[in-house]
């Protein structure tokens, strides 16, 4: 079989194979933390969870028809999406965006094997379409306007680092803005024993590409060799205890939730770790 | 890929009627022979399901996995990426354990949770292939694994990684068959793109994979020189009726591969023979010259999802390395629209750039340009 090749450029940047992105705008939110304010202060031990807090996120970003139909997931990336485009001051409907979640809409899942093995005609057409792992990009790029590309990625217990890196690369390589959501949602029924998440978190990035003097910024670099991959902090472990999304999430926001630079170690693939350094 | 490139050029087709689904549906599939007895070798035997077995399969063929190990040995292993599109990925062994479920619980033989989740393809040909660098999943319906070529391309062109196995497994499952139907986007016959009778598609299953370097790495094999991805903003599971989105798509692989739409041979469209994608993909063709031809090959496989991308950019690629168009089987009364652009027969033609057409659920769009080697 004959390769494939590429006929465009020659590689920029071969031998260092350092990206640098801007942290233009940050969402978050878990159940008590619902927005970057609060999970800062949450992590920076000034506040803990709100126990009286919405179970479900606001997602304004979405007209009311679709709000009150749409699954969890899709509200809670498109929340932190928003937040994330509100802090950076940049309309969405311009920005390609990658939508990362290691099991996308465990609920949904849980419904579609549970009515395909009882009485498959009977499944939902609009359960169905809200099924597909893009089903956030989806309503997002809807709701928006945003005509570029979006995608929908995964890679099991690797999924923000691996999600990361693609939204990093394609803003260095096409050099433009690029919108990052990661998030899970709480598996149900049979499927928690298997998936085992239970508590639904997500964050969002908007990362612009930049040169190494932009602050605040994330320098990722690959790295083959093993090291310590960075925890959570202690204080907010528990969130984390069931998504290794969540841990890696929780560890880079709490870099940027501090003053100091720092660097962290995330995993990006089984045996490739990232290298990040964060210049607040 | 021989046997491929026999089957499009004959003009003969692999649907045949659904023998597959749990309950019965009437309606034509693509199913891939002999995977059913076809275990996993046992060193691999928990990442055992059908999308697993697909997979394995493809990567036996063509002297794929011997590339891979070339590419492997040549760059180091951590310079090698791996960028698999899937739609359900192993979906189908969670719909059995569902079926099967004791007291409530997964059955022993299914309790693996690194097959009920996205990545499971993936994750399995990493481990299969021993490819160490990055290593992700792309999941956006029936644009997945269209989407992989650029997302390689971009992390070769930044230097991350020196090659690339990139590809799409999607295997048949009850969550597709009446999923689709719940829809009503199943036809009872086998699926007639572009026909005027047409009336939805028929359901396949397929692996297809390609090894990407760069240009000195390999200056006379075939190349990916364009692709483009955009976003309808239109609806969740219909095109937008002008094809704003697609047309995004288009454009900016013609624009990215530096050519103008008289350079184009051939274009494999999406195809899927529904009545909107058809319509709307229609809409495309006045931009090409009439001496540039189009088909959709959904009526030899089905529409293969998440595998569609890759399946059909390899059909691409044949057809510019042996010189034949591909007939849109099962259109005998194309409407009119796109009639004067449609291969409805086989023909032999020299083929220097052929498109290739993906669109999915979410308005999720990408277009893929293929040329040769320049002389």
């Amino acid at each position: 079989m004959p390769p494939i090749v590429f006929a465009d450029h020659a590689p920029r940047n071969v031998a260092a194979s350092r990206l640098s992105v801007r942290i233009e705008g940050i969402g978050a939110w878990t159940r008590g933390a619902p927005d970057w304010p609060s999970m800062r202060a949450l992590l920076r031990g000034e506040q803990g969870l709100r126990e009286d807090a919405p179970g479900k996120p606001a997602a304004g970003a979405l007209p009311a028809a679709e709000r009150r139909r749409a699954p969890e997931g899709v509200l809670l990336a498109t929340e932190i999406a928003a937040q994330a485009c509100a802090m950076a001051a940049r309309d969405a409907a311009g920005l390609p965006c990658v939508f990362a979640s290691t099991q996308g809409e465990l609920a949904i899942t849980d419904y579609m094997c549970e009515t395909l093995s009882v009485a498959p005609r009977e499944l939902s057409p609009t359960k169905f379409h809200n099924s597909v792992h893009n089903a956030p990009a989806g309503y997002w790029t809807i709701a928006t306007g945003c005509t570029a590309g979006s995608s929908a990625v995964s890679g099991y217990h690797v999924t923000f680092g691996a999600g990361l890196l693609e939204a990093a690369v394609l803003a260095a390589a096409e050099d433009t803005p690029v919108l990052f959501a990661a998030y899970d949602v709480a598996a149900t029924g049979p499927l928690l024993e298997i998936a085992r998440i239970s508590r639904a978190f997500g964050m969002a990035l908007v990362l612009a590409p930049c040169d190494e003097a932009a602050i605040p910024r994330i320098t990722l670099t690959l790295r083959n060799r093993p090291a310590a991959i960075t925890a959570a902090p202690a204080a907010v472990a528990a969130l984390a205890q069931d998504n290794p999304l969540t841990a890696h999430a929780l560890a880079l926001l709490a870099a940027l939730a501090g003053n100091t630079n720092s660097r962290l170690t995330l995993p990006a693939a089984s045996g490739l770790l990232l290298d990040m350094e964060i210049c607040t | 890929m021989a046997a491929h490139a026999q089957a499009l050029r004959a003009g003969r087709g692999g649907l045949r009627v659904n023998d597959f689904s749990s309950a019965t549906l009437a309606c034509f599939i693509g199913r891939a022979e002999g995977v059913e007895n076809a275990p996993l070798p046992q060193a691999f035997a928990h990442w055992e399901c059908r999308n697993n077995r697909l997979a394995w399969l493809g990567l036996q063929q063509d002297g794929l996995l011997a590339a891979v190990e070339r590419v492997i040995e040549r760059h180091g292993a951590d310079r090698v990426g791996l960028i698999l599109g899937t739609s359900t990925a192993s979906i189908g062994a969670s719909e059995e354990a569902y079926r099967r479920l004791d007291d409530g619980h997964f059955p022993e033989d299914l309790a693996r949770p690194a097959i009920h989740t996205p990545h499971s393809l993936a994750a399995f040909v990493a481990e299969a292939t021993g490819i160490g660098g990055p290593a992700l999943t792309i999941s956006t319906a029936c644009s997945s694994s269209a989407k992989v070529f650029a997302s390689a391309e971009r992390m070769m062109r930044l230097g991350l990684i020196d090659a690339a196995l990139v590809g799409g497994v999607d295997t048949l499952c009850d969550s597709v068959l009446f999923g689709f139907n719940a829809l009503e986007l199943v036809s009872s016959q086998p699926c007639r793109p572009f026909d005027v009778r047409r009336n939805g598609i028929s359901i396949g299953e397929a692996a297809a994979f390609a090894v990407l370097e760069r240009i000195e790495a390999a200056p006379r094999a075939l190349r990916l020189i364009g692709y483009g991805e955009s976003s309808d903003a239109h609806h969740m599971s219909t095109p937008h009726p002008q094809a704003r989105g697609a047309r995004a798509a288009l454009d900016q692989a013609l624009a990215r591969a530096g050519l103008e739409p008289d350079a184009v041979d051939y274009i494999n469209l999406h195809g899927t023979a529904t009545i909107k994608n058809d319509e709307m993909e229609a809409l495309l063709l006045p931009e090409f010259p009439r001496a540039s031809r189009a088909s959709s090959t959904k009526g030899f496989t089905g529409h293969t999802l998440g595998a569609a991308g890759a399946l059909e950019a390899v059909f691409a690629l044949l057809a510019i390395e042996h010189g034949f168009i591909p007939p849109t089987l099962h259109c005998e009364q194309p409407f009119e629209g796109p009639h004067p652009w449609l291969a409805l027969e086989p023909h032999e033609q020299r083929v220097n750039i052929a498109l290739s057409n993906s669109f999915g659920f979410g308005g999720n769009n990408a277009c893929l340009a293929f040329a040769r080697a320049e002389a």
